[in-house]
């Protein structure tokens, strides 16, 4: 992380309206090609965020630079680097895909050349490549949130701002678009999306925030997160024998780094420092007790998030 | 800019509503030629400016193109171009997608407008040529170059006053997100403020507030509608010497001599006009960049 170039980095930024605070003092700070998901209940102040870091929202105090550029004072140069999918993404109805896609990249001075090359590839990127000549107002909503991911991608951004990106999509739109922005970092795009779907992210991100109330509650990668929430900084490992006897749990205690262990039935869960799965595999069959399963505790953002908003 | 200048042109061109308002001009020249032929004959010819004559006369119940049929169809024009420009787009989410892209905010304004100015001069250059050209087989009688002069700079006028009438519907569409209301209150202000039918009204109210003719004009020269009227009746009534003459009363009228103007003591005259109307223009734009410079521009 600490190697790693930080492309966008807030401080204590804040925006509230009619007094009410929707962001407030967030200091986020994002890596260059890292896949960032910003979580959160609605009204949390995900997209307020969004919007600030492209200079589209006025912060009413605190900072947001995107590529060492100050959203607030220098919103056009932000906007030459980043790509940003509003929530509700809205289209000329009465042109085609392709000549919504060509007025984008006009507005970014591409020229007529590389722009034709460009809308057929990121056409191509996102399953539209056969209805590129048909009128947006023939779209279903999926389609337009599709076409909206390629305008993003059809001005090469070096920083992508999704709000949303899954929204309205089916499930296999959603398994594309997932993969396709997974594969963004290596051409060199960084990601802040912003999602609901709790396992999209999971399956995406590379660090995730849950915002509450304007507020990051936490931030840091998956593994991490999951530790901190529900393990409190530990490994949590479970294994399953045939049956249990207390002097295996007395054995299992004396491996050095294990804190605790609990049975359920034949359960056994074990708190430790570390990943201490060979040593305690090794300390189970030498006390002769059939082994069935062990595994150590992945973390799903589901319970990350659900710990966070029961007790918040 | 450009960009965004050459996407509305685009679209303006493709639009039924361009459609209706061309058909709107062709009626308002086919009504200003079939005027014409109606009166030219009784009309004076004796200021030599017998091709003005063809954009002034009035028939019986037929009013004349300059007086009456342009300044009642420029400003419909005029809001018809401008009253969605922003909150349509607002609300359909396109604003908010061309705004991350790297572009100043007044160049969407810029654009927009500019794309409705050429729109409106192509239509009332039409307009014009289409009564021209008739008219020239009509009455047979060529234009001197000082008419095509007065004609062209009564041109810039509309121009000027439809681009007035323009801005004030994209300062409504910046302040109203709903497309409806942005429609009504530019068109409410024309009813009352702009419209040649309830003038009436209006010079009956101001006299009432102002007593002496210098306060009577400078309360109606608040009125781009009566700007415009005063330039029009300098620019193409070549013997009308100066603007007052429109509040003072009739009997002053007949001391003053009626001999034609040069053209360029006409445009000193309407020097004041010209420079009032662009001023009420650029103000509606001021009020429209600093109101959308602030805005929120996510849909809601």
């Amino acid at each position: 992380m600490s190697q790693k170039k930080i492309v966008v980095e807030t401080k204590d930024l804040t925006k509230s309206y009619d007094g009410v605070t929707v962001v407030d003092h967030l200091n986020l700070r994002i890596a260059e090609n890292e896949v960032f998901g910003l979580l959160g209940p609605n009204g949390a102040g995900k997209t307020t965020t969004m919007l600030m870091l492209l200079g589209l929202t006025e912060p009413t105090s605190g900072t947001a630079r995107v590529f060492g550029f100050d959203s607030t004072r220098e919103p056009l140069k932000v906007k030459r680097l980043a790509g940003y999918l509003p929530e509700k993404v809205g289209f000329y109805d009465n042109l085609t895909a392709r000549e919504n896609l060509k007025f984008i990249a006009q507005l970014n001075n591409i020229s007529d050349a590389e722009s034709e090359r460009l809308i057929e590839q990121t056409l191509e990127a996102v399953g539209m490549a056969e209805t590129a000549d048909v009128t947006v107002g023939k779209f279903s909503r999926g389609m337009k949130q599709r076409l909206g991911i390629a305008d993003v991608l059809v001005k090469k951004p070096k920083i992508a701002i999704l709000d949303e990106p899954t929204a309205g999509l089916d499930p296999e739109g959603i398994i594309q678009t997932l993969d396709l922005i997974a594969s963004l970092p290596k051409t060199g795009t960084t990601v802040v999306l912003s999602s609901h779907r709790l396992y999209e992210v999971q399956r995406v991100c590379h660090r995730i925030g849950i915002l509450s109330k304007g507020k990051m509650v936490i931030e840091g990668s998956l593994d991490e997160l999951g530790r901190k929430a529900l393990a409190k900084g530990r490994y949590r490992i479970e294994v399953e024998t045939t049956k249990t006897s207390p002097r295996l749990i007395k054995v299992l205690k004396e491996i050095s780094g294990v804190r605790k262990v609990e049975t359920k039935g034949n359960l056994l869960q074990i708190s430790a420092d570390s990943d201490l799965r060979a040593e305690i595999a090794k300390v189970v069959v030498q006390s002769d007790i059939p082994l069935i399963q062990m595994k150590i505790q992945e973390f799903s953002v589901d319970d990350i998030y659900m710990k966070y908003f029961h007790e918040g | 800019m450009i960009t965004i200048l050459r996407k509305e042109l685009a679209d303006y061109f493709t639009s039924i509503r361009c459609f209706i308002l061309f058909s709107l001009a062709l009626l308002a020249s086919a009504g200003g030629l079939l005027a014409a032929y109606q009166g030219i004959r009784g009309a004076g010819s004796e200021s030599g400016f017998v091709f003005l004559n063809l954009f002034t006369t009035s028939a019986e119940k037929l009013p004349p193109l300059a007086i009456f049929i342009i300044p009642f169809f420029v400003p419909i024009i005029g809001i018809a171009l401008g009253f969605d420009a922003i909150n349509s787009e607002r609300s359909s989410g396109t604003l908010n997608r061309i705004l991350s892209q790297p572009v100043y905010r007044d160049s969407v304004i810029n654009g927009k407008f500019l794309a409705g100015i050429v729109t409106l001069a192509i239509l009332m250059a039409t307009t014009i040529l289409i009564v021209s050209g008739y008219g020239l087989r009509m009455i047979g009688v060529p234009p001197t170059s000082e008419e095509i002069i007065r004609l062209f700079l009564y041109f810039v006028f509309i121009i000027i006053y439809g681009g007035f009438w323009m801005g004030l519907a994209i300062l409504f569409s910046v302040l109203f997100r709903s497309v409806a209301i942005s429609l009504l209150s530019p068109l409410a202000l024309w009813i009352f403020f702009g419209n040649p039918v309830f003038n009436p009204y209006i010079s009956f109210i101001v006299p009432a507030v102002g007593k002496s003719v210098e306060a009577i004009l400078l309360l109606t020269r608040f009125s781009p509608y009566f700007l415009f009227s005063e330039a029009t009746m300098v620019l193409l009534f070549p013997q009308w010497r100066g603007t007052e003459l429109l509040v003072v009363p009739e009997t002053t009228l007949s001391y003053m001599l009626l001999n034609p103007l040069s053209l360029g003591q006409s445009i000193l005259i309407v020097w004041p006009q010209l420079t009032a109307l662009i001023a009420l223009t650029l103000i509606c734009f001021a009020v429209s960049y600093v109101v959308f410079m602030r805005q929120e521009i996510r849909p809601t």
